[in-house]
């Protein structure tokens, strides 16, 4: 699967846990999901289930401590279904 | 109460007058069952109504959380402590049924929908002595040890 296809799986995920003063315009791929879009710890697990469900892959502990952005998150699915 | 279940309510952060656990019946890696009486005295009750003393939804809902995910939490981890923890509430959502009065015994059962990356997510109910359903819902929480 390529980047942008990973990409294009992942933006909706994203968007759907986004708090509501948060645009889904403000989404990149470089922003950080709790810094910068304001997602909670919480939420942040519950974006890795559905990336496992979207992806058929499971995260580790080490996956869950190198994510911060958006392109953390493609780099470690894109290492598991290649 | 049994040794293991007094060991969980030792390390609960809690204190009067927002302890809402009295005792574990039952625990295990899928759920735990508790119980606690609202005492006649509790501090809300004097505004909770004006006249008319009935427990706050939100009390009820830190009942369900206290016994339902915090309890269950350090049964899962081992390792939460008054000292450690990193305790809180991320979600929840409850429905309620009936009223619950002052003096009022009531059982919290929950049933664990997961606990990954340290968010405990469960199913709670909490009944009255009858065994009617008081209030239901989902509670989430994150707990894990301080880092530093």
């Amino acid at each position: 699967m390529t980047t942008e296809a990973i990409y294009a799986k992942l933006l909706p995920i994203i968007q759907g846990y986004l708090p509501e003063d948060v645009d889904t315009s403000q989404v990149h791929p470089d922003s950080d999901l709790t810094r910068e879009l304001n997602i909670n710890s919480a939420h942040l697990v519950d974006i890795v289930l559905d990336v496992e469900d979207t992806f058929d892959v499971e995260f580790a502990n080490e996956d869950m401590e190198n994510l911060r952005t958006m392109n953390d998150a493609i780099a470690i699915i894109h290492k598991k279904i290649n | 109460m049994q040794p293991s279940f007094k060991a969980i309510l030792d390390q609960l952060p809690y204190s009067r007058p927002f302890l809402f656990v009295d005792t574990l019946e039952a625990v295990s890696e899928e759920g735990i069952t508790g119980t606690y009486r609202f005492k006649e005295d509790e501090y809300f009750y004097k505004g909770h109504f004006k006249n008319r003393p009935v427990t706050p939804g939100v009390i009820l809902t830190e009942c369900m959380a206290q016994i339902g995910v915090v309890c269950l939490g350090i049964f899962l981890t081992g390792t939460i402590s008054k000292e450690n923890a990193l305790i809180a509430l991320s979600h929840h959502e409850v429905t309620f049924y009936k009223a619950v009065v002052p003096g009022e015994l009531v059982t919290v059962v929950s049933k664990k929908i997961y606990f990954r990356f340290n968010k405990l997510k469960c199913k709670v109910q909490l009944r009255d002595p009858t065994g009617a359903l008081v209030c239901e819902g989902v509670i989430s929480g994150m707990l894990q040890k301080k880092s530093s």
